[in-house]
C-alpha cells in the first residue's frame, strides 16, 4: 500500500509545472541548497566556539538556556509554514486503503518532513564538538535524542494545533513578551527552562520519556485524523465569515484605486498573503543583527546597506515577488477584463511603495542606533522604491508559481512551490546597492556611498514611465507562457 | 461582428482547431456544440486572446484580437471558476467588474436587480465568499457577471452545466432575452442539444477541431443534431 502512496506522491512531485525549469536554474538551486545546508552545519560547529569567546559562562549551559527559544522559534515557523498531512487525500478515500493506512502513511510524512530533519544539521555537528569538549558522553547523548524527542514533539503539537489561531497567536504573544522581559531583565523564563534542559544531560534517561511522549503525540494525531477523516470534519475546507467591505475612499484614485481595493482584501483575507506581511514585519527587526553588532561578520560598512535594504523592503521582497502570481487563481478573468496592465502593474507598485514608506516609518526606532543606522535604512528605501519595485515586478513576469491563496503552508512545506528561483531573482536586489555603495565608501567617503545608492533609487524613480513601459511588454509577451503555467494548481 | 480567418491552433503535431473561415453577424445568437476535444474552449480562448492562434486570426468588430486590445471594453465573458475572485464575496466582484467596465454601484444595483430570480436569495446578502460557494452559485455569479457593462460580445463556455433545473429554465430566458437584443451577440457552448436548440438562432458543430455542421436553427434542428451525434 505504502508502494501506491509513495508513488503518487513522486509523481505530483516531478509533474508539477514550477519544477520544469532550465537545467542551469536547477544547478545553481542546487547550489543553493547546498549552500544553506553548509551555513547550518557551520552554525552547529560554530555556536559552541562563538558562545565560548563572548565569556557568558559554560558554553553548554547558555545553549541550554536559550534552546527554549529555539523551539519555541521551531514551532511558530511550522505553524506557519508546514503543511497540513490531509491535503490530497480526499480521491483516496473511497479506495480500497483502510483508514488508518492514509493517516499512518500522512503522518509518516510530516515525520521525513524537511521541518524536521534541517534540524540534524544543526545539532549532530553541535553535538559531536561537545563530545570532544569533554562532556559526559551517555549525557550528551541523552540530552542529543531528548532534543530529537522534543522536534518531534512539536512535529505533532503542529500537526494536532494546525489552523488553531486561537492557540497560536496568543503562543507568539507570550513568547515575544517573554523574550522582553528577559531583555529588560524583569523575568527571566529561562531560569525554569535551563535546569530542565541541563538535566537531560545529567539524568539522560528522560530523553525515554520524551520519546513515549513523542509517540504518545503520535498516537494522538494519529487517533484525533482517523475519527476526523470525513469530508465534513476534519477534510472539510474552513469556511470564514465573509464581510462585505467598502473602500470606497480609494475610489479617488479611479482605476488604480479598484486594484488597490481588491489588492487590500487580497492580502486580508487569505492565509498566504497574511503570511507575506507577517514575514515582511519581521525584517523590520533584521536590522538588530547589523547595528547592536551581534554578528561580527555583519559590522562591516557595506553591511548596513544590506540591512537597510532588508529592513525597508521586507513586503517589497515577501509579496512584491510573487506578483503576478498573486492573481493567479483569476489570470484569465483580469487578463480578458477591461483592463491595461500599466494599470494593474501600478497598483501593485504602489502597494508596495506604500509598504516600503510604511516600513521605513516604523523602522524609526533604528534612531536608537545612531543617525547613521537610520540613514542606511532611509537610503535603501530609497533604492528599494527606485529600483527594486521595478527589478520585483519584473522577475515577477518569470516567475509563474501558481499560488494557492488559501493555503498558508505552502510556502516551504510543499517542495512544488517552494521556489529557489525567486531567491536567485533576489540577488541582484541586494548585491548591486552594496556594489554601488562599496565604490561611494572606499573611494571617497561613506556618505557619497549613502549619496550614490541614494542616487541610483532617485534616477530609478525618474524612469519610470520608460521602465514602466519594457516591463509591461515583457509581461505581455510572457502572458500565454503564464497563463498557461497558472492553469496547474499544486 | 465576429470574423475567423485561417485560424488554427497546434500543439506539437496535434491540430485541436482548424476554422478555414467563420462569420458571426452582429446579435446573433450563437451555439456551439461538439463532443469533448472538439475544440470548443479552445475556439472560445482564442476569442479572449488567452492562447495564441498556430496561424489566422480572429476580428471582433474590427480589432484583430491578438494585436491590439481594444476589444476588451465590448466583451465578456465567463469561461470557468478562474473567472471569479475567490475571495471577494458576490457583491464585491460584481463591484470590482462594474468598475473596471465604467459602471458605478448604482448602476451594477440596477442591473443585479433583475436576476433576483435567478441568484434565488443564494447569491446577494450572503455571509460567504465565492470560494465557498456551491459549483452552481459560483456559476450563476459568474454568468451575471458578464452582464454588466453593456457588453456587445457575451461569451458564455457551457452556462448550463452544474446549473439546477429552475435555474437552467431560468438562463434560457435571461439568454433569449439577451439575444432579442439586436445589438449583443451571445456565443455559448453546451453539451446539452435541447438548451442549445432553444436559444440560439445559428448551430455551428465542431469535431475534432473542424467545422462540420452549420445550422439556422428550425424545428427540424435537433432532430438532425440528434442524429449527427447518435453516428
Amino acid at each position: 500500500m505504502f508502494k501506491h502512496f509513495i508513488t503518487l506522491q513522486w509523481k505530483s512531485f516531478f509533474r508539477a509545472a514550477s519544477l520544469k525549469s532550465s537545467i542551469a536554474i536547477k544547478i545553481l538551486m542546487g547550489f543553493a541548497a547546498v549552500y544553506m545546508t553548509a551555513i547550518f552545519i557551520g552554525m552547529g560547529i560554530g555556536a559552541y566556539f562563538v558562545i565560548e569567546d563572548m565569556n557568558i559562562g559554560d558554553p553548554f549551559d547558555v545553549i541550554n538556556k536559550f534552546i527554549i527559544y529555539y523551539l519555541i522559534v521551531d514551532l511558530v515557523f511550522r505553524y506557519m509554514l508546514q503543511k497540513m498531512p490531509v491535503t490530497n487525500i480526499k480521491p483516496l478515500l473511497y479506495l480500497p486503503f483502510k483508514k488508518s493506512q492514509v493517516v499512518n502513511f500522512s503522518l509518516a510524512k510530516t515525520i521525513v518532513s524537511y521541518f524536521n530533519w534541517s534540524h540534524a544539521f544543526f545539532f549532530i555537528p553541535l553535538s559531536i564538538i561537545l563530545l570532544t569538549k569533554g562532556y559526559s558522553a551517555t549525557g550528551i547523548i541523552g540530552w542529543h535524542l531528548a532534543l530529537i524527542a522534543i522536534i518531534y514533539c512539536n512535529n505533532f503539537i503542529n500537526v494536532l494545533v494546525n489552523n488553531k489561531d486561537s492557540i497560536f497567536y496568543p503562543l507568539v504573544g507570550l513568547m515575544a513578551v517573554l523574550g522582553l522581559f528577559q531583555y529588560l531583565q524583569w523575568f527571566d523564563i529561562t531560569t525554569y527552562t535551563a535546569p530542565f534542559f541541563n538535566a537531560l544531560c545529567t539524568l539522560p534517561w528522560i530523553s525515554i520519556i520524551l520519546w513515549l511522549l513523542a509517540f504518545g503525540l503520535y498516537y494522538a494525531a494519529f487517533n484525533y485524523f482517523k475519527k476526523n477523516l470525513y469530508l465534513d470534519a476534519g477534510l472539510q475546507t474552513k469556511q470564514t465569515i465573509a464581510k462585505t467591505e467598502d473602500l470606497s475612499w480609494l475610489n479617488r484614485f479611479g482605476n488604480l484605486g479598484t486594484f488597490l481595493k481588491n489588492d487590500i482584501k487580497l492580502i486580508k483575507r487569505n492565509k498566504r498573503s497574511k503570511m507575506a506581511v507577517i514575514t515582511s514585519f519581521f525584517f523590520i527587526f533584521y536590522g538588530f543583527l547589523f547595528f547592536t553588532g551581534t554578528i561580527e561578520a555583519y559590522d562591516g560598512p557595506i553591511w548596513r546597506i544590506f540591512a537597510g535594504i532588508f529592513i525597508s523592503g521586507g513586503f517589497l521582497f515577501s509579496f512584491g515577488q510573487f506578483v503576478p502570481s498573486w492573481d493567479s487563481s483569476y489570470y484569465p478573468l483580469m487578463m480578458s477584463q477591461n483592463i491595461k496592465y500599466k494599470e494593474y502593474l501600478n497598483s501593485k507598485w504602489y502597494l508596495m511603495v506604500i509598504a516600503t514608506i510604511i516600513s521605513t516609518i516604523i523602522a524609526s526606532f533604528y534612531l536608537y542606533f545612531g543617525l547613521d543606522a537610520y540613514l542606511a535604512v532611509l537610503v535603501g528605501a530609497i533604492y528599494n522604491i527606485g529600483v527594486n519595485s521595478y527589478v520585483v515586478l519584473l522577475g515577477g513576469a518569470y516567475t509563474r508559481t501558481p499560488i494557492d491563496l488559501t493555503s498558508a503552508k505552502k510556502a516551504f512545506g510543499d517542495k512544488q512551490s517552494f521556489n529557489l528561483k525567486t531567491v536567485m531573482l533576489t540577488m541582484p536586489k541586494l548585491l548591486l546597492p552594496l556594489l554601488i555603495y562599496g565604490i561611494g565608501h572606499y573611494l571617497i567617503s561613506p556618505t557619497a556611498g549613502y549619496i550614490f545608492v541614494a542616487m541610483a533609487g532617485v534616477l530609478g524613480f525618474a524612469f519610470k514611465g520608460f521602465v514602466f513601459k519594457k516591463i509591461e511588454k515583457i509581461y505581455k509577451k510572457e502572458k500565454y507562457k503564464t497563463l498557461l503555467a497558472y492553469k496547474q494548481v499544486s | 461582428m465576429i470574423t475567423v480567418q485561417n485560424l488554427t491552433k497546434t500543439y506539437g503535431k496535434n491540430t485541436v482547431l482548424n476554422i478555414p473561415s467563420l462569420e458571426i453577424p452582429k446579435g446573433q445568437s450563437f451555439g456551439l456544440v461538439g463532443n469533448n476535444g472538439a475544440g470548443k474552449t479552445t475556439l472560445f480562448s482564442l476569442l479572449l486572446d488567452l492562447i495564441q492562434p498556430t496561424t489566422g486570426h480572429i476580428n471582433n468588430n474590427g480589432v484583430q484580437v491578438n494585436t491590439s486590445e481594444d476589444w476588451k471594453p465590448f466583451t465578456t465573458a465567463f469561461i470557468d471558476e478562474t473567472f471569479l475572485i475567490g475571495y471577494l464575496t458576490a457583491e464585491e466582484y460584481f463591484y470590482f467588474i462594474g468598475e473596471l467596465r465604467g459602471q458605478n454601484k448604482a448602476d451594477v444595483n440596477a442591473l443585479l436587480s433583475n436576476f433576483q430570480d435567478f441568484f434565488h436569495g443564494e447569491i446577494l446578502g450572503q455571509t460567504k465568499y465565492l470560494r465557498d460557494l456551491s459549483k452552481g452559485n459560483q456559476k450563476k455569479a459568474g454568468i451575471v457577471a458578464s452582464f454588466i457593462g453593456n457588453p456587445e460580445v457575451v461569451i458564455l463556455d457551457e452556462p448550463f452545466a452544474n446549473l439546477d433545473p429552475t435555474t437552467q429554465i431560468r438562463l434560457k430566458g435571461i439568454i433569449k432575452d439577451l439575444a432579442a437584443n439586436n445589438n449583443v451577440t451571445v456565443l455559448v457552448s453546451s453539451h446539452d442539444l435541447i438548451h442549445v436548440t432553444e436559444v440560439c438562432e445559428r448551430i455551428v458543430v465542431l469535431n475534432k477541431g473542424e467545422l462540420v455542421k452549420d445550422i439556422e436553427t428550425s424545428e427540424a434542428t435537433l432532430m438532425e443534431l440528434e442524429l449527427f451525434f447518435a453516428g
